[in-house]
This record gives C-alpha cells, structure tokens and sequence, in this order.
C-alpha cells in the first residue's frame, strides 16, 4: 500500500491543482505552461534521451504544430486545433526527410546539422508571406465555436494538456518497456554493438526521431491554441528548441519523468523572472536562471532525477 | 567582371576573415577536449562590449581594445574552464549542453543587466571612414577587422601547428593519459586552449564592435555563425574554420548581391547541410 501513497498523492495534486489555486489566475496559468513545456520536453526525450541523439532543432517540429494550426484558421477559417494532425503529420513527413540524412552523423554533427536545418526553416518562414512573414500570425481573436478552444481562464487548458502529456507519458513508458526500448538503450550506449547484435540502428532512430516530431507539432498546436499567435521567432527559434534539451537534461534525460521535472523547475523560475522584476531587473534574475542550470549541470551532470536513480532502478524479472 | 562583382567578392572575404577568426576559438575547444561551448556567442559578445567600454571609458580606439578584450576574454574563458568545463567535459554531452548554455544564459544577461538592452554603436569615426584603391570601395573598420581576422587566426593555426606548446596541446588532445606519462599535465594545456580561444574570441569581438551593433543578445546569431564554419570546416581545424570562414563570407555577399539579402542564410545554411550530407567530418576535420 505504501508504495501507491507517493504517486497518489501527486496524481491527487495535479488532478486538483487547478482547483487548489483557483482564485489566482497566475498560478492557474504558470500550471498549464508548465505542462506544455513538459509535452515538448517529453517529445524530445524520446530520442534525444533514449535513442541518445541529441537534436537541438526540435523547434522545426514545434512550428510546424503552431503553423498547421494558425494556418488551418487564417486561410480556410477552421478551428485552430484542426491543424494538429496535419501539423503532426507533416512532422513525421519532415523528421524522415531530415533524418534519414542526418542520423547517420554522430554527437556534434548531428546536433549542429539539426541547428541548421531549425534556422534554415526559420528563415524560409520569415520569407513567405502565406505563414505572415516576419510578423507572423494570428488565430480567432473572438471565440466563434468551444472548438476554437478560446478560454479566458487558463483551466481548461491545464486539463487539455495534463491529458496529453499523461497519453504521451503512457506511450513513452510503453516504449521503454518494449523492445524498441531495449534497442534505443543499446543503440545510446554503443550503435556499433548495437548493429552488431543484429539491430537496425538506423530504422530505430528514425522511428524515434518521428515521433518525437509528431508529439513536438502536438506541443506547437497546442501553444498556438493557448496563445493564438506565432510568429518565426516562438515557433522556429533556437530558443524553443534549446529549452527542450535543457529541461529534459535538467531533469533526467532518458528518464520518463525527467522532462517533466525539468520544467517544473524551469518554468516557474523562468515566470517570475519575467514578472518580478520590470526592464533591467529581469537580467538579474535571469542570472541566476543561468547560474542555477550552471550549478545543476556541474554537480548533477545526469539531471536532478539522478539522485534518485538508485530508487527508481527497475529490476528485470 | 564588373567592379561591382569584386566589390562583392572583397567584402565578403573581409567579412570571411572575422567569421573565421570568432570560429576559431570555438573549433580549438571543439576539437581538443570534444565539448561544444554553447556560451561561445557570449564570449564575442563580452568582447563586443569590452570594445564599447574602452572606447566610452578611456577614449580608446581598437588598438587599445584589441589586447584588452584579449585579455578579459582570456582570463574568462580560464575561469570558465577552472570553475566548469573541467567538471563537465567528462560527462555526458548533455551535460556540457547544459551547463554551457546555463553559462551562455549568465554571461548574457549579466550584459542585460549591467549594461542595458539597448543597442550601443561605436561612432564610424574612430577607424578613418573609408577608402578607394582600384575602384573598389573599403570601409576602414572592416578592412581592420578582416586584415587582423586573417593575422590572427593564421598565428593561431601555427602555434598549433608548429611550435613545441602546439605538439603538447595536440597530444593532450589525441590522448590525455598517454600526454600525462610524457610529462605533459593535460589540465594546464587546456586551460591554455581556453585562454587561446578566449583571447582570439575577445578580439574577434572588439573588431566586430567597430561595425556591428553591440547588444546583450547579438550572441545568438554569431554563436549559430560560429556553428556552422566549425562544422562547415572540419572541427578541430583552424585552417578548416579559417578556409569555411573565407567561403561562407563570400557565398553571404555573393547571395545577397545575386538573389537578395533575406536569401544570403538560407543560402549559407542549405550549403551547411550539403557539406554535412557529402562530407560530414567538414572540409579539413579528420575522418
């Protein structure tokens, strides 16, 4: 019994968190961006932590999420959400076509050419004028249906996203426990081995490469559905991507839980850094935002998870 | 050819000379001890600064700004190694991710914060305006920074190349172990490639102070530069970041001249992603 009381009382919080801060509208909202970092975090997790290649492009997947979306509304007036599956389907399309070239480079090399391919579909955006250029787009201004999922308060997207994230972790922990999972682990640990035991290291990669895709375009629409707007910038930037690496890594990469608990850390800081203090004082508490990702990274290089890993070994029965 | 045309081509090889010399830095980290420094913008940025500093402070043109950047950077990128990198190197690359981009976070916003966000110019003056030699036009500034770019970064690849502390970082680079049994002590070569990079970094910086904007985020879009001439020239490869400088410079100025200038990246990016498809250890890296 007493090993269910801990994730009880977590799934408890965040089924209730939502009603625990009700009247704060702050903290209802800091909920909900916490969750949707953790989606695009999780997203990367599956092959930048499992399969162990590190991408720091996955704003590709991301803006083509909140793009599908936005577009899907501002050319053919559906409700943005309509854009996700064919935002995730065209990521899928894309993580083959850049990873089927790319995944054969190691370390480095792949990380630099997905920070290629992320500014060279960044710049392209900001030169075509059916994704608004520059300035970017806009979604519905004015609610017209409950399927533009236009809610003032931030409630009902908490629950939204904590019920894709939940779906994306329930995938990723059914992956880990799977063969593919096996074959990630022993693709990270040593692809040469791994081939030579007779897995198709190249094919793996790429089926996680595409998925992360598919769930980073997720993670895009679902951005775009909360703050209706994106332009080359929050979908494309380098930004974007560097925080998926930074909160999977901060929490535990290649860990289930580990994106999740990065951007539990990262987000709330990251808020009130943005809020506490006006102009020049935010440089200071981004500071500290960098010397506390400094001092992570030097003393707990696997991530905070890690001072738990010998816990949350799972024993092979 | 029109005068026009080589206009193009020589700016772009000015321009070349400090892309190479910003990237040079990072490729000798990249390719002595195997960690990309996320924070490297930073360091031109800071260098950027220093520039800015002596110029509103004491009045100094960049000739005092060159060795005073150097040394600030310098001595930045030892601390950085002392305080950082030597922990991290040996740990997953993640964690060099991570803790040089939580470096590269720090180090630009402690800029924020000093120094405002506002974009600082250093008036065009300073460098004596610009020139007419056989009908091509030069910008003083640039003719500096692309003449120094190419001194420097050109010193830097035969120090490594040829002089006895260039065989010894070498060694400690092909293997720290077998380096340490021949009397070599690995840390004190790499704190010195960081004090390399740094300086050559720093004085990149000042340079590109004379006819750049200088503010606490111009990192980013120099730390993506200085990505893609490393991997571009092979990492590890002074020369490699030196020749990928020289082409990137000019294939930037021939684009935005030929197709326009929104273009000129996309052009630079596409032709980052040939290299890497056909050739991925770069053009000179090691295979």
């Amino acid at each position: 019994m007493k090993r269910y009381l801990l994730p009880g009382v977590l799934v408890v919080l965040a089924l209730a968190y939502p009603l625990l801060v009700g009247d704060l509208p702050v903290y209802g909202r800091l909920g909900a961006l916490v969750l949707l970092a953790a989606i695009g975090a999780s997203a990367w997790n599956i092959v930048g932590g499992y399969a162990g290649q590190v991408s720091v492009g996955h704003a590709v997947f991301f803006g083509f999420g909140a793009y599908a979306s936005v577009v899907v509304y501002t050319h053919l007036g559906w409700p943005p959400i309509t854009g996700a599956p064919i935002g995730m389907v065209l990521s899928v399309a894309l993580a083959a076509a850049i990873g089927v070239p790319t995944l054969r480079l190691s370390g480095h090399y792949f990380s630099m050419a997905t920070i290629a391919v992320g500014e060279l579909v960044r710049v392209l955006s900001s030169t075509s004028d059916f994704l608004g250029g520059a300035q970017g787009l806009g979604g519905p201004a004015m609610p017209r249906t409950v399927f533009d999922l236009s809610f003032i308060s931030a409630t009902p997207f908490y629950y939204i996203f904590l019920g894709v994230l939940t779906f994306l972790l329930g995938l990723t922990w059914m992956i880990e426990r799977g063969r593919m999972g096996f074959y990630l682990r022993a693709i990270k640990d040593s692809e040469r081995a791994a081939r030579s035991l007779g897995v198709s290291a190249g094919r793996y990669k790429l089926y996680a490469y595409m998925l992360s895709g598919a769930f980073s375009a997720l993670a895009g629409s679902l951005y775009l559905c909360m703050f209706g707007f994106v332009d080359p910038e929050s979908g494309f930037g380098i930004l974007i991507s560097v925080k998926m690496v930074v909160m999977a890594a901060l929490g535990g990469a290649g860990l289930l839980f580990g994106p999740l608990v990065g951007a539990l850390i990262l987000v709330p800081l990251e808020e009130f850094s943005n809020s506490l203090f006006g102009g020049q004082g935010a440089g200071f508490t981004f500071m500290i935002y960098g010397a506390i990702i400094v001092i992570i990274a030097r003393f707990l290089p696997s991530g905070l998870l890690s001072l738990f890993n010998r816990r949350s070994t799972r024993h092979v029965d | 050819m029109s005068s026009t045309l080589v206009q193009v081509i020589v700016s772009g090889l000015l321009l070349g000379a400090v892309y190479a010399l910003f990237s040079s830095g990072l490729t000798l980290i990249w390719g002595m001890m195997n960690v990309v420094n996320f924070a490297h913008g930073d360091f031109v940025m800071l260098g950027m600064y220093s520039a800015v500093m002596v110029w509103t402070a004491l009045g100094g043109g960049p000739f005092a700004a060159v060795p005073i950047a150097a040394m600030m950077i310098g001595t930045l990128g030892v601390a950085s190694y002392f305080l950082l990198v030597r922990h991290i190197m040996k740990g997953p690359m993640l964690a060099q991710i991570l803790g040089t981009f939580g470096l590269a976070l720090f180090l630009r916003y402690a800029a924020f914060w000093y120094f405002g966000a506002n974009f600082k110019t250093l008036p065009d003056t300073i460098v004596g305006g610009s020139f007419e030699l056989m009908g091509i036009r030069f910008e003083g500034s640039r003719v500096l920074a692309g003449v120094m770019g190419l001194a420097v970064t050109l010193a830097l690849h035969l120090i490594l190349t040829r002089t006895a502390v260039g065989s010894r970082m070498l060694a400690v680079s092909e293997d720290a172990t077998a380096a340490q049994l021949m009397g070599i002590r690995p840390q004190r070569m790499q704190a010195l490639a960081w004090c390399m990079a740094g300086a050559a970094t720093g004085i990149a910086g000042a340079l590109i102070a004379n006819f750049f904007y200088t503010s606490p985020t111009v990192g980013e879009t120099l730390a993506i530069l200085a990505f893609v001439t490393v991997s571009f020239g092979g990492f590890g490869s002074v020369l490699g970041a030196l020749v990928a400088g020289l082409i990137i410079g000019v294939v930037e100025s021939l684009s935005a001249y030929l197709v326009g200038p929104v273009y000129k990246d996309v052009i630079v990016y596409i032709l980052f992603v040939l290299v890497l498809w056909f050739r991925p250890q770069g053009l000179m890296g090691k295979a």
